[in-house]
């Protein structure tokens, strides 16, 4: 990830042939950075290196494996798959809905009410989910519920069954919730990359529109979505609130998981299994991540306009 | 082409886009009348008053029977407003200064500001356990510095509007006119860099506020107080209360975004530097 590329080898180049450096020391240049690098260090880096290193160790700072090894424990293995299939169901809907969306939207007026309302509704929900929208569903589905009233007239009861708590069912329905807004707002300037010209070279050699998604559109597109779509997994996977507002009473997903290391004071050294699980969290959507790079790289070739 | 086909082509896509664009709002709707009903409910679900939302509406009566509420409520503005200033002050002259005199940095800075991105908040908790134990030692343990995480939490975001902006002006030939004509390294910043990217540090600074508000996760996990985790624990006991709290937050966030799609249409930090066609 973090290889110089080009650009930045012949921007480095430039500066350090092109002018003099004025007969300043270096020292002095790199003190303007100095606070940058102490507060990332202090609040991000340790952080991340506690639950690296926390892993691996004792808290009398022995090295061990028996807290990775609990990592293979049935319930711990269980959460995660349960937190892998959610995220890429989630992801994947959302992709496709949430992609049709905004290729809607990108055929609008460029600076018209529709985009801003929906680019605008996109951004709180995605946002601010959390909380407010497992309430939202749970004061739409509850008992005496506007939703469970409607669907109970419909012909279909729910009053009575426990769905929105079940994790591939309600807890998905949510997590779309702000999973599609999101794949609205990192797959816009995607679709916003397609030029009119391209469909008009496409008429012009006498192909249809559905020659043009196949041939020009959804080739050129491939990159971003799949890209967008790793995104949405590592957003899903990575999120809290919404579950544990939603589910109070057990811990189907991985970070709910951690979490009850935190409050459970049953066992000592629980917190180090906790940054066993962290570990294993970091590890998938470092992965996930990864190729969101290689992808992205890709990606922003067509998109230079 | 034939006007003909080009206008049956554009009705074709208006009845696509409204086709999509109608069945999503249908479904991004339909919990948000849920919630808004479910405020109006009377005592046992039966009937409709708006008793909950004159609650809401009386600041005085909020604070004596909610304080978990106003606590709540006053620590996240805190927040917002400490982690928006923190954020500008880290990134906006580091991020300008490596511009200009380490360019070889640039790769370390971004890595360091996107790195957030692979650590899910809940991993941060764990993670930050010890080192706010040093924290609470040195500064007393206080709600507000949690705002030191949540510039973490914020940095992928705000860097990246605030490196647009940076792309979109040329650091460089400005901060070297405005040394020639004798300013001071913090005068360019103040007076130079900062007019240039009004434009990203707004949509910054609103990313971070909106970040802020919205954060539940570590809050609750450090067993702090914010508006979220307040209205968490009101949803326990009070939920139409809670909801209606939540449901006023999503409203008001939106009508804020919504005004702020109006204000940042123009270009970041263009314009101001570009020379005029009149000589």
């Amino acid at each position: 990830m973090a290889e110089g590329d080009g650009l930045s080898r012949f921007m480095a180049q430039r500066s350090t042939s092109g002018r003099a450096r004025g007969g300043r020391r270096p020292s002095g240049a790199l003190l303007g950075v100095a606070p940058f690098f102490v507060y990332t260090t202090v609040f991000l880096i340790i952080p991340t290196l506690v639950v690296v290193v926390g892993a691996f160790f004792t808290p009398q700072g022995r090295p061990t494996t028996a807290y990775v090894q609990t990592l293979t424990e049935p319930v711990f293995l269980e959460a995660l798959k349960k937190s892998v299939l959610l995220s890429f169901y989630s992801a994947v809907i959302a992709g496709v809905v949430g992609g049709l969306l905004a290729y809607a939207i990108s055929t609008a007026k460029p600076n018209g009410l529709l985009k801003r309302f929906v680019t605008s509704l996109s951004g709180v929900l995605a946002q601010f989910g959390g909380v407010a929208l497992a309430f939202a569903f749970i004061a739409s589905f509850g008992f005496t519920g506007l939703l469970t009233t409607w669907l109970g007239k419909a012909g279909l009861d729910l009053s009575g069954s426990l769905w929105l708590y079940e994790w591939d069912k309600g807890l998905l329905l949510v997590y779309l919730y702000f999973q599609i807004p999101l794949m609205v707002i990192v797959f816009l300037p995607a679709v916003e990359g397609i030029r009119s010209q391209w469909r008009e070279a496409t008429e012009t050699l006498g192909g249809t529109t559905w020659t043009f998604w196949r041939k020009v559109g959804l080739p050129i597109l491939a990159p971003s979505f799949a890209g967008a779509l790793l995104l949405l997994f590592t957003n899903a996977f990575s999120a809290y609130a919404t579950a544990a507002a939603l589910i109070t009473q057990a811990s189907p997903l991985v970070p709910q998981q951690i979490a009850s290391t935190f409050s459970s004071e049953v066992l000592l050294g629980q917190e180090n299994v906790g940054k066993a699980m962290a570990l294993a969290m970091v590890v998938v959507v470092a992965i996930a991540m990864a190729i969101y790079a290689l992808i992205d790289r890709r990606a922003s070739k067509w998109l230079q306009r | 082409m034939s006007g003909g086909r080009r206008a049956a082509f554009r009705r074709k896509q208006a009845l696509m886009r409204w086709t999509i664009v109608t069945v999503c709002m249908i479904f991004f709707a339909m919990p948000m009348i849920g919630m808004f009903e479910f405020t109006l409910q009377g005592p046992g679900g039966k009937g409709h008053t708006l008793d909950t939302w004159r609650t809401l509406a009386d600041v005085e009566k909020v604070s004596t029977d909610y304080p978990v509420l106003k606590e709540g409520f006053i620590s996240s503005i805190q927040l917002a407003v400490l982690t928006v200033v923190l954020m500008l002050v880290l990134l906006v002259p580091t991020m300008t200064w490596v511009r200009l005199r380490l360019p070889k940095m640039s790769r370390l800075v971004e890595f360091i500001c996107l790195l957030p991105l692979t650590v899910p908040a809940i991993v941060l908790v764990v993670g930050l356990t010890p080192v706010y134990s040093w924290v609470n030692y040195f500064l007393g343990a206080r709600t507000l510095w949690l705002a030191f995480a949540y510039v973490v939490l914020v940095l992928p975001y705000a860097y990246r509007s605030i490196d647009a902006g940076l792309r979109a002006i040329d650091v460089r030939t400005l901060s070297e006119a405005a040394r020639s004509l004798g300013a001071s390294w913090p005068t360019v910043m103040w007076r130079i860099v900062l007019p240039n990217l009004r434009t990203s540090v707004l949509s910054a600074s609103f990313l971070s506020v909106a970040l802020v508000l919205g954060e539940f996760t570590i809050a609750a996990l450090f067993a702090r107080n914010n508006l979220q985790v307040a209205m968490f624990q009101l949803g326990q006991s009070d939920s139409k209360i809670s909801v209606a709290v939540g449901f006023a937050a999503l409203v008001f966030a939106f009508v804020v975004l919504f005004a702020m799609s109006f204000i940042g249409a123009s270009p970041a930090g263009g314009r101001r530097f570009r020379k005029e066609k009149k000589s």
